[in-house]
């Protein structure tokens, strides 16, 4: 036995690693079960799985990558709010300073955001694959439900995050965005029955998405905090409800 | 697995070739027999690893993408100077075309409230057992039919117009044309009642909201006669009245989207019901 095989195996039986790493590699059935079952994130899946589901051709691969996708979003997200100060001074400073001064600055902005584009139609695309496979159907019609609010909790979080580079681009395409919001009947100033209620300007639907009566320094603070905070902790929520229904029903596939 | 001379399905033994039952129920009536734990295999290997290399290619993908192009940043934000034209981000353009057909309370509000309320309801709408876990057309056809209408047709179509074909005032500008922000556009839309030659208010209202009102009535009892042909009464009482009302409310009013456009496209028809409150 060589030197380096006697260091390795020390190491391997000894108590620190016996501690941290409770199986190894062995490809035996038991072991496979237990690289699954024994490992906190791979845990997610069950340890054996239909043969069907996890076909690509079924799949698509589209839930997996739109949950990528959410998870670049986060990792890149983290790094621009070390820069990023959500306040309308500075907001577009900044934008300028990560864009050209911060190491992998722009990387990490373009990363952002073409993940977050790709997130919405990826998820669009695992919505209609979900369809086509008639996935939806029991046991599995509550986690449809609970996906469609994911996709619109995904739409809202890439809809917050678009102003806050307070640009020409970002200001009035969240001004359009948001415009229906003052149309609400009953809770808009300019929507339908809005007299009856005694909404106005700076006291409506709209404004309280707004924080004001317009889109202001105030609106970037909100939009910050729903976008950095606010939605992405009820997505966690809510993905773990979604992840841990598949777990339970398991992957969906022909009639057995 | 199976020996090559093995009858495919216990009750097939001795059948001629052209009685033996379609190669997907032969498929499914196999698994049956053998049980099912049968059909499963370890999620290590086998499905850990096609993440990983998805991963791995759709990572490498967004990193080149984010190297090859880089996200917009335009001039700051400049309260007083509305670009021409404005629009919402991509995914909302549909939504935001829309709004050349109906009012914002309506386009902005009840659409995609009622968008989202379709989704929601949709496990619990479709009572269809068959096509759980499986592609198939043939089992299902209504409705993948109107999933893509709502989807393909008009949610990613409109969405298609709304970003490239939309230009300054919202006019209609093709790729190869030059944005012109002085197109004049005649305004020569009026209204339904109008159209058909009524002038005072309270005979416009009272028609527009007769044809609304017909529209929806005319509209659910069609589908009830199509569905009691199409299905037989069983099938419509197993699918029970509120299932029924939900699916034809939704569908009625996902089908006057397109007939909202072709009343504009075709008669100029801006508004079919008129009041101080709401316009339809």
């Amino acid at each position: 036995m060589s030197k380096w095989q006697e260091i390795k195996e020390q190491i391997v039986a000894s108590p620190v690693w016996q501690s941290m790493f409770r199986h190894g590699y062995d490809d035996t059935p038991r072991n496979r079960v237990l690289m699954v079952s024994g490992n906190v994130w791979l845990h997610l899946h069950p340890s054996k799985v239909r043969r069907h589901g996890i076909r690509l051709k079924f799949t698509w691969c589209m839930g997996g990558i739109t949950f990528l996708m959410f998870l670049i979003t986060v990792v890149t997200g983290v790094y621009l709010m070390f820069y990023y100060r959500p306040v309308a001074q500075y907001a577009y400073a900044d934008m300028k300073y990560l864009e050209f001064d911060m190491p992998f600055g722009m990387l990490m902005r373009n990363m952002h955001r073409w993940a977050a584009h790709a997130m919405v139609i990826a998820v669009w695309l695992h919505m209609f694959r979900v369809f086509m496979t008639g996935s939806y159907k029991p046991p599995r019609e509550f986690n449809w439900v609970v996906g469609v609010i994911l996709l619109v909790l995904t739409l809202l979080l890439s809809f917050t995050g678009y102003l806050l580079p307070w640009d020409q681009l970002s200001v009035w395409a969240v001004t359009v965005g948001s415009n229906m919001a003052r149309a609400t009947p009953l809770l808009g100033h300019e929507g339908p029955f809005a007299n009856f209620v005694g909404v106005n300007d700076v006291y409506d639907a709209r404004a309280l998405l707004f924080g004001g009566g317009e889109i202001g320094p105030h609106t970037l603070l909100r939009f910050y905090i729903l976008h950095c905070v606010f939605i992405p902790l009820v997505t966690t929520l809510f993905l773990i409800v979604h992840f841990w229904r598949i777990r339970r029903d398991g992957l969906s596939g022909p009639p057995l | 697995m199976a020996a090559p001379n093995e009858p495919k399905v216990l009750g097939d033994v001795g059948k001629a070739p052209g009685q033996l039952a379609k190669p997907a129920r032969v498929e499914n009536t196999l698994r049956k027999a053998r049980g099912p734990g049968d059909d499963k295999v370890h999620t290590w290997p086998h499905l850990v690893r096609i993440e990983f290399l998805v991963l791995l290619l759709v990572l490498a993908g967004m990193i080149i993408w984010a190297l090859l192009v880089d996200a917009p940043l335009e001039q700051p934000a400049a309260p007083t100077r509305t670009p021409n034209p404005s629009k919402a981000p991509w995914y909302f353009l549909g939504l935001q075309e829309t709004l050349v057909y109906f009012d914002p309370w309506h386009a902005g509000v009840v659409l995609p409230s009622l968008i989202i309320l379709g989704l929601i309801v949709l496990p619990y709408i479709d009572i269809n057992p068959n096509g759980n876990g499986y592609y198939t057309f043939r089992e299902r056809k209504y409705e993948i039919l109107t999933f893509f209408l709502g989807f393909h047709v008009l949610w990613i179509s409109l969405i298609v117009i709304g970003t490239f074909i939309r230009g300054p005032g919202w006019n209609w500008f093709w790729p190869w044309q030059p944005w012109d922000v002085h197109k004049v556009v005649a305004m020569t839309n009026v209204d339904l009642p109008y159209l058909v030659g009524l002038r005072g208010y309270w005979t416009s209202a009272a028609f527009g909201l007769t044809v609304i009102v017909a529209y929806f009535a005319i509209g659910v009892a069609a589908l009830y006669g199509w569905v009691v042909r199409l299905k037989g009464k069983d099938f419509m009482l197993r699918w029970g009245m509120l299932r029924f009302g939900l699916v034809s409310f939704l569908f009625l009013n996902m089908i006057a989207i397109p007939l909202k456009i072709a009343l504009r496209i075709g008669f100029n028809v801006k508004y079919i019901l008129v009041t101080p409150w709401i316009n339809i």
